[in-house]
């Protein structure tokens, strides 16, 4: 018999390029000419895009109306402020990856993102010295965050918590009158990405928790709480979201007192809100139901009440189950914001649509479409990558 | 000691249906202070369902039970009382698989207790020094074995100071070689004075440290005695049949 510490492992087969292509492209004559044929359409598909990117698309409608696409008619006067929450938000960014994600490159080029973006593309002056400044002022904040963690982690969870109100404010302005310190810029004003992007959060910040509570309140042993949930749920999840935009903007204003008026951003907000409620909803349940019996007995034995057993054992473990299911409701919320601009807001989708109306654009649908979904795109993907990273860093599946 | 021979647990006459299923007919048991109680019998005998009543995980449907002195009722606050004074383990560990060891200990007591953070982990890592495992307090659940997890289970429901301790099986998950390991730490314990009430098998466990031991058969007591007494000379016939079969191999 062969001595047990003299067998060698079997021998692993050398891959080189092409070995790997004749095993897995052109294993048969079958697999050869599905090969063939694949990489013909997709030469002919991606000739023809980077052909008419390139020679035909007049991408100058994309640059004649950045500022239109960005911030819709927001004030020029008033861009300040835009500015100033962003730059904000920059330096939470850069001390949020100084003090949690302290060797990333996802740091490093969220970081650096606005600096490339402004010497690549020709922005005018302002825009391109405040693009600048969010990247100088993120590496600082970053700075700050790598050298003292201990110390500002505290007031970084401060600043994320404040920062949706400083937005909104910082956004909205408080003056009234015309030459005061931040006048106001009225919601109707407001358009383009920064729309977009303001509905999105704000949906998603209280859809989130109302969520979380139509959850808990489906699975209540109050029969009242629970039968309003399953109510709740299951009316609005029977209907589309532009049926409840549509009844917020046309419908609501039937059964207000006469002479008031409730801003229609706002009602589109909360329109998405408690339409993506309803869906986090059902998403939080499936995570509530995949928690054992045990863990529940276990914190019952220690004496913990109810609220406690769901705050701190049953609530982190379920959502951490959902974090991906969550995400795409998430990811799901932005892109149904485009549906605002079916009841005349002017998101991004609003304003494409206003931008292609004028006379000189006419006929660039390609282009204008083409960008707004690459901007769609890009911000999609960042959140569905940024989940990704939390789940690792929330060892997901592992414990 | 007039404290030795108080009564800590008293249930009365405890029925529990399922449905039309009869769990538990009539079960009595008195335990005092620092006695340690084995319970054992066939599996579906109702030994897991009484010793859940207890701490009412399970709702028992007639009868009574009192727990140092206060009786089991609808009221919520008795409840609460009675689960801060009585630990429970079971038979899967049923730790908090995303706190680390020390905040699956401390947790309770901070919230609970409500004492500082700094005293939970003081006396957290005295109970895992205690069990035998300081060094993996910083942890998670899932990186530890099962005589390991089940070992901070104990240290988590003796962080609570209980007064009485509640086993559901505790060993029944093991393999092999870690029952030791948690049968010395269950040892120990009954030693220190702690009152026990403990759902096993183990008969050398029983042997060891129970003061009394209760054969458990279809929802009822079948018979109860010291050990000598149920090892030696059990009186009923289905008592020999059952340690004939647990004892013969």
């Amino acid at each position: 018999m062969a001595n047990i510490d003299n067998v060698l492992p079997p021998l692993t087969e050398r891959s080189t390029i092409l070995r790997w292509l004749r095993k897995n492209l052109f294993g048969s004559w079958l697999d050869s000419l599905l090969t063939v044929v694949g990489l013909l359409i997709v030469y002919w598909a991606v000739k023809g895009f980077l052909t008419w990117a390139f020679t035909v698309a007049e991408w100058r409608v994309i640059s004649a109306n950045l500022r239109l696409l960005m911030i819709g008619q927001y004030p020029i006067e008033q861009v300040g402020r835009l500015w100033l929450w962003l730059a904000f938000l920059a330096f939470l960014a850069g001390n949020s990856f100084g003090i949690w994600a302290r060797r990333s490159w996802l740091a490093v080029g969220v970081l650096a993102l606005p600096a490339v973006l402004a010497l690549v593309f020709p922005f005018e002056g302002s825009a391109r010295n405040w693009l600048l400044a969010l990247t100088v002022i993120g590496a600082a904040g970053w700075l700050g965050g790598w050298t003292k963690p201990e110390v500002l982690k505290r007031s970084v969870i401060v600043g994320w918590v404040i920062a949706l109100p400083v937005i909104i404010l910082l956004t909205h302005g408080f003056s009234e009158s015309t030459t005061g310190f931040w006048t106001v810029a009225r919601t109707n004003l407001w358009g383009g990405l920064l729309l977009t992007f303001l509905l999105t959060v704000v949906a998603i910040l209280f859809s989130f928790p109302l969520g979380v509570l139509l959850a808990l309140g489906r699975r209540s042993e109050l029969p009242v709480v629970r039968w309003f949930s399953v109510l709740y749920i299951e009316l609005v999840r029977g209907v589309p979201l532009i049926t409840i935009l549509f009844m917020a903007q046309l419908m609501l204003p039937l059964f207000l007192p006469q002479g008031m008026t409730i801003d229609r951003v706002l009602r589109a907000m909360v329109g998405i809100t408690l339409f993506s409620a309803a869906y986090l909803a059902e998403n939080v349940r499936g995570g509530l139901q995949a928690i054992p019996k045990g863990q529940y007995e276990a914190a019952q034995a220690l004496g913990l009440s109810g609220a406690q057993t769901m705050i701190f054992i049953i609530l982190p473990q379920a959502l951490r189950l959902v974090i991906p299911i969550l995400v795409g409701q998430f990811i799901a919320v932005f892109k149904d914001t485009a549906l605002v601009a079916i009841v005349g807001l002017l998101d991004l989708v609003g304003i494409a649509k206003t931008v292609l109306a004028q006379p000189e654009f006419l006929g660039l649908q390609r282009e204008v479409y083409v960008f707004v979904s690459l901007v769609y795109w890009v911000l999609s993907y960042g959140m569905s990558y940024l989940s990704q990273r939390l789940e690792e860093r929330l060892g997901v599946g592992k414990r | 000691m007039t404290h030795e021979a108080e009564t800590i647990i008293s249930v009365q006459d405890v029925h529990k249906w399922y449905g039309d299923f009869h769990a538990l007919r009539g079960i009595n048991m008195e335990v005092k202070r620092r006695e340690v109680i084995v319970i054992f019998g066939p599996s579906g005998s109702g030994k897991s369902t009484f010793i859940r009543t207890i701490n009412r995980l399970e709702e028992h449907q007639r009868g009574k039970i009192i727990v140092d002195g206060i009786e089991l009722s609808h009221d919520v606050r008795n409840i609460e009382q009675i689960r801060m004074e009585t630990g429970m383990v079971f038979q899967q560990f049923n730790l908090f698989p995303h706190l680390t060891v020390l905040q699956n200990i401390t947790l309770a007591p901070i919230q609970v207790r409500k004492w500082t953070k700094q005293k939970a982990e003081e006396i957290a890592m005295q109970l895992l020094e205690r069990v035998g495992i300081p060094e993996q307090a910083h942890k998670y659940p899932g990186q530890l074995s099962g005589g390991q997890q089940q070992r901070v289970a104990i240290a988590r429901s003796l962080a609570m100071q209980p007064k009485i301790m509640l086993f559901d099986e505790p060993t029944s998950a093991l393999d092999p070689e870690m029952i030791k390991e948690v049968l010395d730490v269950m040892i120990e314990l009954a030693k220190s004075g702690m009152t026990m009430l403990v759902v096993t098998h183990e008969m050398g466990f029983a042997r060891a440290v129970a003061d009394r031991m209760f054969f458990f058969d279809q929802g009822q007591i079948v018979e109860s005695g010291t050990p000598d007494e149920i090892f030696k000379s059990p009186k009923e016939e289905r008592t020999k049949l059952f340690l004939s079969q647990i004892l013969s191999h």
